[in-house]
This record gives C-alpha cells, structure tokens and sequence, in this order.
C-alpha cells in the first residue's frame, strides 16, 4: 500500500493531553458567587456581570430536555465551568508556550498560517492564546478578535447583538453558555467588503473536568461577505465532558456568509452546541459542517430567513461510530417573502453507532414564494448500527415549493467484489465508498480541511472492519 | 518457460447451496482468446465469479491455477493483483469517485507503484478516445448515471488502463448495439498481445462477427460440453444449443 498523507495521520494527535498547567481553576458546582468569580476573573463590564447573573437564573430554572439522546450522566457539579491557560493574549507564534505550541503544532496550526490563511485565532482550554491577523483586513476595516476583548473594545456592536439570535431562553444549555461563557471569536465584517481569504479559527479541550463554552459572534454587514472556519478536535479523558458553545450569525442584506466547521471531539465529549443564523434582504448563509466524534451530539444549526429573498443552504455530515448517539439536524425558518433553503444532510454509522437526522422546516405564513428542498441520505456500514430520520415540516401558506428525500443505505457485497476485482483490498474497498459519499461535503470545503475529514473518515474506519 | 496462464480442474462450485459448475476443466495459455458460451443458467457468470473467488459462491471441489500459482482460495483483490481481471455483466456505481481517481487509485493497487498523474491522464485520454468515449466521463462518478453502452466502456477502459494478464469479460456484449460492440472489439484487440489472454463469456455471437478467436467452449447445466474452433460458435449461431441440452 503506498503511503500518502492521508494514511500518516494518528489517532493519537486528537487525544494528546498537556499537562494539566492552569494557575486557576473554578470550584466545582455552580452557585451566584461562581459566577461573579468568572466575571471578575474575566473583568467583566458591570452589563456582561449582571447578564450572567440573569442568565444563570434562567438555568437553574429551565428543565434537561426531555427528547432527543438521554443526557441523564451529566452531573453539572461535575463540571468545572472555567479553567484558565497559564499564558495570557499573546500576538505573535513565539510568545505562546512551547508546550501549548506543540500540541498546536501536531494539530497543523503553524502550517495552516503558513499557508497564508487570514488568521488564526487558537483556542487553548478557555481562552484565545495566539491571535493574528493580515494587515490588510485590518486596513479593510474587519475586526476579528478574541470574544472577551470586544466586549471591551466594541461595546455597541456587541451588546446590541450577544445573545439575540440566540436568546438565553432557548434551552438549560444555553442558559448555561450565557453564564459562563468563556473565549471564542468575534468577527465584524463591514458594509460592502468582501474578505476574500477564509478566516479560520481552531479551539480544543485541554482540561480533565472543565466544560467548554466558547461563543463565536460574527457579523457581516450589509452587502460583505465572508468565509469562516471552526476547525476542533479534542484529547480523550475518561470522566464526562461538557461542550455547550454558542455561534450567532447575523447575515445583513445583500450579504454572504459561508460558515465551515468540522468538529471532532474526544469519545466522552457531550456536544450540545447552538449555532444560529438570521439572513437579510437577498442575503445567502451557507454552512458546511462535518460531525465526528463525541459520545452525544445534539447539534441543529438553524438558519431565520427574516429578509425578503434570503437563502440558506446546509451541507453536513455526521459519521458516528460504537458508543456515540450523534443526533443532528439543521432548522429553517422561512420569515419572508421569496426566501430558499437547501439542505443536503449525510450520515454514516458503524459498529453500533447511532446517527439521528432531527429537522425543521417551517415556513411561515408571510413567505410566499418560497422554496425548500431538503435530502438526507444514511450509510450504514454493517447490520448493529442505527439511522433514523425525525423530519418536522410545517408550512403555514399554499404557495411554496417542497421537496423532501430521505434514503437509508448499506455497502453491498456486490459493491465489495466489485472494488475488489479491481485490486482494493475490504478495508480499501470500504474507505472508498464511504469517501466518495462523503465527497459533497468534503467539496465544500477547503483542501486542507477536505484531507482533514478524509483522515478522520480513514481513521473512525479504522478497526471497524472485520 | 512456460505458456501456461490458467488451469482450472475438476472445478465443482455452488451458489445458495445449490450446485452449479459440476466439473469444469478449462487450460488458457497465453496469446489466447477463449470464448465460453451457453444458454442462461448454464453456469458461465459463476465460472467467471469463481475464478475471481466472489465470496457468495462456494467451491466444492477442484482447484484453480494462475500464472503458476494456486489461487483458488486467495481473495479477490489478491486474485486481481496477480493479474486478473474481470469485466461485470453489471458494473456497480460509486458515487463521489471519480473515473480517474478510481483508475489510479485501481492502478496503485494494482502494480504496487505510485501512478504519476500528469502521464496517467493522458494515458486515459487516448485510450478513452481510442473507445469512442466522452471525455468528461473521467470526471464524473464511477458508473453513476453511465447508459449501458457506457458502462461497458468502462469496463474495457478499466481493461486496458490495469492491463492484466487475463482478462474474463462476461457478457460485456449483451445490450450493446452493433457499433458499440465493435468498439468492444477493438478494444480487446488494443489489449491483446501474445503474453496476455482473454476470456469472453456469453450467451450470443455477435462478438464473434468482429473478433477473431481461438478457442469455443460450450457449456451446458455445469459442465463444458464441447470444444471447438471459431465455426463451433457459428454452428450454436445457427442451430441453438438444443443438440447439447
């Protein structure tokens, strides 16, 4: 067998662990008095303290949700809510701490900037250790930072957006974000430019015990466009961990927004992310996002078409193996006249694993004129594991174009035998199909990041063979 | 050295416990063109699956010998890298695999070497000309939404890029039109030298118009029946094979 980069790539760089280095680390549980803890720590302005503070009453009063994947393991005391990596903001790569740098190194980071991408900004446990920008987006206006200095830095943008795409309300996990919510991304893209490189960010885990909660806020002004990436992978630990991030979207009119993300959490992670977009006037919001790993997923990124003629198309994937219940989906809602969305959603499942795609269509009385076509497609690589499909489609107005497809597929032998005779060995033979199902997805994105979910691909079948 | 490509004997082999092949003997040296042919359910998809050891048929007895070496109980793709290949009746569809990434990936296998790209396209380019073929279909997915015409293109196209020592086409010519079954023709005859071999198996004649062969085999209910020369395939042309049932 020829070896390419593909084949080179090892479990182990998505399971390395640092030493457990932090100077701080919260009591466990969460009380009023923790919360004003965080926010000291993080020097909260007095409206982000007190917003906190409300937000943590909403969670103490909100229920688990009752469908969907059991989430009853999850003890919440257990979780630390905050944990500090001993550096703080640093501007350049030699400033960051050599161990910090080479767990960034064997996850490609360095190479990423090479590659002369627009930015990094990496987050290490809950805060942004390494941020830098190219020039010219700052002479363009864009601003891209970590998300703590812009609330200090841009106060009006913030506040007038933190939260109300995805208001605290929406569930307990959210609720939680909002009280402890800790690093991720600030993006401001203004009026009519157009970044034309991708920006991208990284953040993993790195703490036994401590959640994640990292809140990404962008915002593409009328007539901008831009491509963001989120790119994470995560180190193993054995007791639960907790990933309860925020992304909110806002897509003015006339704009465009492309928002990529492979996520690939350790096996024990819970991934209850919330990702939300709303779209203007003729604006598009694309997401391309590809699922792996995680011991449940309950992620369903929503687009609010609100502006008369606003798109949205969705492409994903979620590749679950034994152990993992990954129950993902994308929501619409069709708020305008004229307004489109496309959904293109795949899974793969193997060795018991179980994939669920939950969706929502709805479109609302005022949206006449709309368009919807969703296709979900499953893989199934052997007979234990599970696919299902929960489509909710509510339409509210007669005058509407529809279309749903659901198909539910295995490998068969024939396809085997007939890959074989080719010179593929099973395992090859295997890893053929299943990259090829996943090529409308790993199209969509960046080569570095398609060779990315190839490993992953190439490693999750790993040993699933047999 | 010897001339000798395959030896089959005695082969016994079932399908869902039933019993299909009862006894086939079948010698091709290289530099030949042999030609299997019989009514449906005689056996001949099975013959050529059994060579290739396709896992849903059992062989019960007798042993299969290629290029000097037992094969009768490797695996598929280790039967193909020791140089055979097969051509299906119906060629399965990969989507999101395109015909060049496949053919080299194939290709890779296959001689155990790395496949330059820039060569390899070109390589494919003429050959894919040579057969009357769309350019464009080497961007497209493995089979998927091909015609039957395509299809079976393909199939020789795959032929000619692996180039193995035996080639078994099973019924490469069935559903094709005239025009198309030439352009089959032609490219057995691109692949044919005197160091490889061919084994066509089918239930009609109509290669056999624009092909010449060396060897016909007439097999009946699991057993070769006869052996003859080009004008064997003439006479089955003409009076059916009601005389060997």
């Amino acid at each position: 067998m020829s070896k390419t980069k593909l084949d080179e790539i090892n479990r182990n760089i998505y399971n390395i662990k640092n030493k457990d280095e932090y100077d701080f680390k919260i009591k466990k549980g969460l009380t009023p008095e923790i919360i004003e803890e965080i926010s000291k720590q993080k020097d909260d302005p007095k409206w982000m303290r007190e917003f906190r503070l409300r937000a943590l009453e909403v969670y103490n009063k909100l229920e688990l949700p009752t469908w969907g994947p059991d989430l009853s393991e999850l003890d919440m005391n257990e979780i630390a809510t905050y944990v500090r990596p001993k550096t703080s903001l640093s501007t350049s790569w030699e400033d960051v701490p050599e161990d910090i740098k080479n767990t960034f190194d064997k996850l490609g980071i360095p190479e990423a900037e090479k590659e002369s991408l627009a930015g990094v900004g990496a987050q290490y446990d809950s805060e942004v250790v390494y941020h830098s920008m190219k020039e010219e987006l700052i002479k363009q206006g864009v601003i891209y930072t970590d998300m703590e200095s812009a609330v200090k830095k841009y106060p009006e943008l913030v506040k007038e957006h933190f939260m109300k795409c995805v208001p605290v309300h929406d569930h307990k996990f959210v609720a939680l974000h909002g009280a402890v919510w800790s690093g991720g991304s600030f993006v401001y893209v203004p009026k009519g430019v157009k970044v034309d490189i991708p920006l991208q960010s990284y953040f993993r885990l790195n703490s036994p015990e401590s959640g994640q909660f990292e809140h990404t806020l962008i915002i593409v002004d009328e007539g901008a466009s831009l491509h963001f990436i989120e790119g994470c992978s995560a180190p193993k630990y054995n007791k639960v961990n907790l990933h309860a991030g925020c992304v909110e979207l806002y897509v003015k009119d006339n704009a465009y927004l492309r928002y990529s993300t492979i996520e690939n959490w350790s096996k024990n992670m819970l991934n209850l992310n919330t990702k939300k977009a709303i779209v203007g006037k003729n604006a598009k919001m694309d997401w391309v996002s590809g699922s792996f790993g995680s011991k449940i997923s309950m992620l369903y990124p929503m687009s609010i078409l609100n502006g008369e003629g606003a798109k949205s198309e969705y492409t994903g994937i979620s590749f679950a193996g034994g152990g993992q219940n990954l129950d993902n989906g994308f929501k619409v809602i069709h708020n305008a006249k004229n307004t489109s969305s496309v959904v293109n959603a795949k899974s793969i499942s193997k060795n018991g694993g179980k994939c669920t795609y939950r969706s929502l269509v709805r479109i609302n009385e005022n949206a006449g004129g709309s368009k919807s076509s969703v296709s979900c497609e499953s893989l199934m690589l052997d007979d234990i594991s599970i696919s299902d499909t929960i489509p909710v489609n509510d339409i509210r107005t007669d005058d509407v174009e529809f279309s749903h497809e659901a198909s539910i597929g295995k490998i068969s032998d024939k396809t085997i035998f007939y890959l074989m005779s080719r010179g593929l060995s099973e395992e090859d033979a295997k890893a053929m199909i299943v990259r090829g199902f996943a090529y409308p997805i790993s199209k969509e994105l960046p080569v570095e990041y398609a060779v990315e979910m190839n490993n992953l691909i190439n490693l999750e079948l790993e040993g699933a063979i047999g | 050295m010897s001339n000798k490509l395959l030896e089959i004997k005695d082969l016994y082999v079932n399908a869902e416990e039933k019993e299909i092949l009862k006894g086939i003997n079948l010698n091709i040296n290289k530099g030949e063109i042999h030609v299997i042919m019989g009514p449906n359910g005689s056996g001949k998809t099975t013959t050529a699956n059994a060579i290739l050891n396709n896992p849903c048929y059992k062989k019960v007895n007798g042993s299969i010998t290629f290029d000097g070496k037992d094969i009768t109980n490797l695996k598929t793709d280790e039967i193909a890298r020791s140089g055979i290949f097969m051509s299906f009746q119906l060629p399965e569809e990969i989507p999101g695999v395109s015909v060049t990434n496949f053919l080299k990936y194939a290709k890779n296998k296959i001689t155990g070497k790395p496949v330059k790209i820039f060569e390899f396209k070109k390589e494919l380019a003429k050959s894919m000309e040579e057969l009357n073929m769309n350019p464009k279909n080497m961007e497209r997915s493995l089979n998927v939404g091909f015609s039957g015409g395509e299809k079976k293109k393909n199939e020789i196209l795959q032929m000619l890029v692996l180039n193995p020592k035996l080639a078994i086409l099973d019924e490469t010519d069935s559903g094709l039109d005239v025009d198309a079954i030439k352009t089959v023709s032609k490219g057995i005859e691109m692949f044919k030298n005197k160091n490889n071999a061919v084994l066509i198996i089918t239930h009609n004649t109509k290669i056999l118009h624009s092909l010449k062969v060396d060897y016909v085999h007439i097999l009946v209910n699991g057993k070769i029946v006869k052996t003859g020369k080009q004008d064997l395939a003439r006479e089955i042309e003409e009076n059916g094979y009601g005389e060997y049932k």
